[in-house]
């Protein structure tokens, strides 16, 4: 059993020479019958753009003001001891600044171990310690809230999470021993496991109803109300009860049986790659029994050993991806070149069309108007859209004045006229340049001659598709992925010919619509599906040469994806898919496949045996017949490295070629693109760390590679999972 | 036509008063988040009362401008949480900023427009000095309307002791020296803090929570205020000691007509009897109170004999001792601000209205014997106003004793 406070920190402070530091302030507050509460305020100095984190240095400070306020306690000088945060701010975590700098097992096993001495000393005051959750909580900045013995939650708090799993981490500062056994298997589970895979976070209404915080107050009087709350508690006059905490049933019965549902759960959504989840689900199911210091132990272990893994680094980087580089995308012209859009022509009424005109009308908020061939196309995507306003409006997502105004906004015509006040033009006809030509080169005769023109194709050149224009200047590709109003990724193809005043409108159009956008060349395929076209067309590859589909399936598994190769091609539909082969086949034709077999299955219907609910059962046996006849099969291996090599091929010639700025956008563009998963840092830093990029061109994407310090002590790469080749 | 009605005052509250300034406990708070915190806690003080059932919220303020401007009646109901149909209006009266949302909402009551109301005022003169961003018309110099004192408190209050000589700066600070002791009695004799709603306050170093008021000075001694400067004059009279400080503070108090106070079950602490402004020269403006209570008095068809309790703000000694003066009541009346006053606990202008009244109402429960008493204040420009009130408690027996 390890002593805390017996630790030398040392190794974490030489790390953390610029750690913006959050401070421990503490007041006295004048409590009842002569009473005193220490309100310690968490405060970095900045405002609530920079949210207090949590760093050695600010650990230590949390620690040693814990101290003093033991020793005061104990002299009778205060009687309960109370942590809050800035203004909108409790705290949003642990510092992850300095992670990839840890340079050993033990280190991060200290940071770790700090983490638990210095929160846990809110268990150790001898009075009672209250944390008054004022705002934004999350992973770290929760674990302060779990440590003391008493939580209050403003009403108006957007966010309280541990969403550690989804960043390759597990809570481990105490949150996966003590969430548990504050709120229950179940909810902990819901919190720890399943929200972070959702990407979702708690309001302070759920935080109650979970029992994560006691009680709740307004936000305008907030602090003075959980102080009063407090005074009640010390007093005794205020009882707390927490129907959720496990009792003794709970453990005996309800426990291991949760967190095996669980791990079916996250078996079946997530694979069994990413490793971090089920560390959590390790220590949730550890966390039934035993004491609170043997819990914090198994969680030292845990993240140490998380730390020092490739995982870690890879997500961390790939969350630095998101939320910071998407946000600033690179090469993108100054906003103020860009052309305010006072109104929307969408060329199209089918599907795809009106979920623009929608998306459009619901985030720019100006006329939208529709085109099509005949009346009755347009008559049926305004129907559409309409309908889709409806149910916004009933699921009350939007007022009944807003679902007014956005009807009011959308209007369909065949008269091109209409158009000549559009600022913004985009079509989402028929893929064929021919018909993207011609469509333009009509239009161009109705709107002003600085009017934008965008195309949604996937899979044309964009600048061919202008060939016909008169302003070629003014066109940009705009490739949205489906499902439209979901897929945060919008791949803005900037030709020789764009000028950066339709560039730059093109990035502030995709940002008001809430989208990240990824400056691309007009290259084929952009940068997504020309990468999922190198592995879909290596997978149908090693099917035509006579692989089983399970083999090629498995063959996969170690990248740990949300889907196998042939669920996304029915995702995308057979005939897209083998499409989208042809094209990069004929833009490539000596590294990438087509598919005959795949057409002919497209022509089929379907790959996968699914159930009635459409859970995979396995191969259709028709499908297995189709694609029959292959003398050479490969094995499970062997694909592996085709695919791991060839997109390590294929990315280093997208950047040689600079398809995109850097790796870190061709990264970008498969995490929000195609759902890559964070543990593979995207993709780039798999391929480095599984060494493919050494084995194509004898190199790495990332100088140095982005790897956890025991890459060296474990078995590198892919050969931890299970392959099924032979 | 709307039924005449009773008008009572059911409860009051306000925040604990600031010094002004960056070294004051409210520098970080908006002025707008005082009055709103006064106002949830008068609300939650009251459970009984629907807040729907509010007909009009009239906040006071002397310099209505960023943070305390923005028709804060209708702002801070908002804020408060009070339902989007309860109406509000923002007032300004200068120094009687909550004491004329009471009267007029107390008018509006009387003649049957509202059953329940909420008047008070904020005043934050650390983030809104006195006279910032005024703009007086040029004619009221060139043209002699007032003199150069008129604009200036104390110059003012210097003014009153030129009038009446026998009003010497010993007098003076001898009353502000009792202010104190008495504020320090009343905090000791716990008479204040009930009526105080603790305020959350930020600092460079933290969250404090703001429980009493931070202008008293209860070590103060005649031979400290003897030495004080005399900052409007050379050797004058006025100092920082025997005045009103500058001060951030907010009040808020529920209004309701008789009928209405006995419908929801509320507890009356006084009842409004008349009330009354009046002005007077602007260079002296510290007698205004001396005709509005005239004019209150004959309204209400009471005499100066028949009060029994006074609640008087002190913006400046002197402008109290010209009312006792005035009256024949004695500096040391045991009826005239029992818990002290402005002096000491500080005066955040448009918001001590009803801290006047507050206090009043205690003393009110505390003294059966008295049937009526007075809130009085004196206002800038030259101006007095007056609300008298009757003891809902009064007991013909309790007053032959």
């Amino acid at each position: 059993m390890s002593n805390y406070s017996e630790l030398d920190f040392t190794p974490l402070i030489e790390l953390s020479a610029d750690e913006v530091v959050t401070h421990s302030y503490v007041r006295d507050v004048p409590l009842s019958g002569g009473k005193t509460l220490a309100l310690v305020t968490l405060d970095n100095g900045r405002d609530h753009t920079r949210p207090n984190t949590l760093g050695p240095i600010t650990l230590l400070e949390f620690g040693m003001t814990m101290d003093l306020l033991r020793e005061r306690a104990a002299l009778g000088d205060i009687h309960g001891v109370a942590v809050t945060g800035k203004p909108f701010i409790l705290a949003a975590g642990a510092d992850l600044s300095k992670v990839s700098e840890i340079p050993s097992l033990a280190t991060g096993k200290l940071l770790a171990q700090l983490g638990h001495y210095a929160l846990g000393k809110q268990a150790e005051l001898g009075v009672p310690s209250f944390v008054f959750i004022n705002g934004l909580a999350l992973g770290g900045g929760l674990e302060i809230a779990l440590n003391a013995d008493y939580r209050t939650v403003d009403a108006t708090v957007p966010a309280i999470a541990l969403p550690e799993v989804s960043l390759g981490l597990i809570p481990g500062w105490g949150g996966s021993y003590l969430l548990p056994n504050l709120i229950g298997i179940e909810n902990a589970l819901k919190v720890i496991i399943e929200n972070p895979l959702k990407h979702r976070v708690l309001k302070a209404a759920d935080a109650i109803e979970l029992g994560i915080a006691d009680v709740q107050f307004a936000s305008a009087m907030f602090l003075e109300q959980s102080i009063k709350w407090a005074d009640g508690v010390i007093s005794g006059t205020t009882k707390v009860s927490r129907p959720n905490a496990p009792g003794k049933v709970e453990r005996l019965v309800k426990w291991d049986v949760a967190v095996g549902i669980a791990r079916k759960m996250l078996e079946s959504r997530i694979g069994t790659v990413a490793r971090s989840p089920y560390i959590a689900l390790d220590l949730l199911k550890a966390a039934k029994s035993g004491t609170r210091q043997e819990g914090f132990e198994r969680e030292d272990d845990s993240l140490a050993e998380l730390i020092a893994g490739d995982q870690l680094q890879a997500s961390i980087y790939a969350f630095n991806l998101v939320q910071k580089r998407a946000k600033r995308p690179a090469g993108a012209p100054d906003k103020a070149l860009a052309r305010p859009i006072k109104k929307v022509g969408v060329i199209g009424a089918g599907l795809m069309a009106s979920q623009f005109a929608l998306l459009f009308v619901r985030r720019l908020r100006v006329p939208v108007v529709i085109t099509d061939l005949d009346q009755a196309r347009v008559d049926k995507g305004v129907a559409y859209i309409h309908s889709e306003i409806l149910a916004l409006e009933t699921k009350n997502r939007i007022s009944s004045d807003e679902a007014n105004r956005l009807r009011a906004l959308v209007t369909g015509t065949t008269d091109k006229a209409q158009f000549a006040d559009a600022d913004w033009v985009i079509e989402a006809v028929f893929e064929e340049l021919g018909v993207k030509q011609d469509v333009f080169a009509e239009m161009e005769k109705h709107i002003a001659p600085d009017a934008i023109l965008a195309t949604n194709t996937s899979s044309l050149s964009v600048e061919q598709i202008g060939a016909k224009l008169a302003h070629p200047e003014r066109l940009v590709g705009f490739h949205f992925f489906n499902p439209v109003a979901i897929m945060p990724l919008i791949e803005v193809v900037n030709t020789p010919e764009t000028n950066d005043a339709t560039l730059s409108t093109a990035m502030v159009v995709a940002a008001k619509l809430r989208k990240n956008a990824v400056i691309t060349r007009d290259t084929p395929g952009f940068v997504v599906n020309r990468l999922l076209a190198k592995l879909l067309g290596e997978a149908m590859h090693a099917v035509d040469t006579g692989t089983p589909f399970d083999v090629v399936d498995g063959s996969l598994a170690p990248f740990g994806m949300p889907m196998t190769p042939f669920e996304l091609l029915e995702l995308v539909g057979l005939k897209v898919g083998a499409h989208v082969l042809d094209t990069h086949h004929a833009a490539f034709p000596d590294r990438f496949f087509d598919s005959t077999n795949l057409h002919r299955l497209a022509e089929y219907g379907t790959i996968l045996e699914r159930d009635a609910k459409g859970k995979i059962k396995g191969f259709d046996k028709g499908a297995i017949k189709i694609v029959a006849g292959g003398t050479t099969p490969m094995t499970g291996e062997q694909i592996l490295r085709r695919v791991e090599d060839g997109l390590a091929d294929e990315i280093k010639r997208m950047l040689d070629d600079g398809v995109v700025h850097a790796a870190e956008d061709i990264d970008l563009c498969m995490i929000l693109g195609a759902n890559w998963p964070f543990q593979m840092g995207g993709i780039t830093p798999y391929l480095d760390r599984v060494g493919a990029s050494e084995r194509v061109f004898q190199g790495t994407f990332h100088t140095p590679p982005i790897r956890g310090v025991g890459a060296e002590l474990e078995p590198a790469g892919h050969t931890t999972a299970t392959t099924s080749g032979d | 036509m709307a039924d005449r009605a009773e008008v009572v005052f059911v409860d009051g509250v306000r925040t604990p008063f600031g010094r002004a300034g960056e070294k004051g406990m409210y520098w970080n708070t908006r002025a707008d988040d005082l009055v709103v915190k006064a106002m949830i806690g008068l609300l939650e003080r009251n459970p009984s009362v629907p807040g729907e059932r509010i007909d009009e919220v009239a906040i006071a303020a002397t310099t209505q401008t960023g943070d305390q401007g923005l028709t804060l009646g209708r702002t801070a109901a908002l804020l408060s949480g009070l339902p989007k149909s309860v109406p509000g209006f923002a007032i300004d009266r200068m120094c009687a900023g909550a004491m004329t949302a009471v009267t007029t909402l107390g008018a509006g009551i009387g003649f049957g427009a509202y059953d329940l109301a909420i008047a008070g005022g904020v005043e934050h003169m650390g983030r809104h000095p006195m006279g910032s961003g005024v703009d007086p018309n040029p004619r009221f110099l060139s043209e002699r309307l007032v003199s150069e004192d008129a604009l200036n408190m104390g110059a003012t209050a210097e003014r009153i002791h030129d009038r009446f000589p026998s009003y010497t700066k010993e007098r003076s600070d001898r009353f502000a020296l009792r202010s104190q002791q008495k504020v320090a009695a009343a905090y000791a004799a716990d008479k204040i803090q009930p009526d105080l709603v603790s305020v959350a306050i930020r600092s460079e170093t933290g969250w404090g929570l703001a429980t009493t008021d931070e202008a008293p000075r209860p070590e103060t001694t005649m031979e400290g205020l003897a030495s004080l400067k005399t900052p409007f004059r050379p050797h004058g009279r006025i100092t920082a000691g025997n005045a009103s400080g500058l001060n951030d503070g907010a009040s808020a108090c529920l209004l309701a007509s008789g009928k209405a106070a006995k419908d929801l079950g509320l507890n009356v602490k006084m009842k409004m009897v008349s009330f009354a402004f009046a002005g007077v020269e602007p260079e002296v403006m510290g007698l205004g109170p001396v005709p509005s209570t005239e004019k209150a008095l004959r309204k209400a068809g009471l005499s100066i004999t028949d009060i029994g309790l006074f609640e008087l703000n002190e913006a400046f000694a002197v402008q109290v001792i010209s009312f006792l003066d005035h009256f024949g009541i004695d500096d040391e009346d045991p009826r005239v601000n029992e818990y002290g006053g402005a002096i000491a606990i500080g005066h955040p202008l448009a918001s001590s209205g009803v801290r006047l009244m507050n206090q009043l109402a205690r003393q009110f429960s505390e003294h059966p014997e008295v049937r009526y008493g007075l809130t009085a204040m004196c206002i800038g420009l030259g101006q007095g106003g007056t609300v008298i009130w009757e003891n809902p408690n009064f007991n013909r027996k309790a007053s032959k004793r």
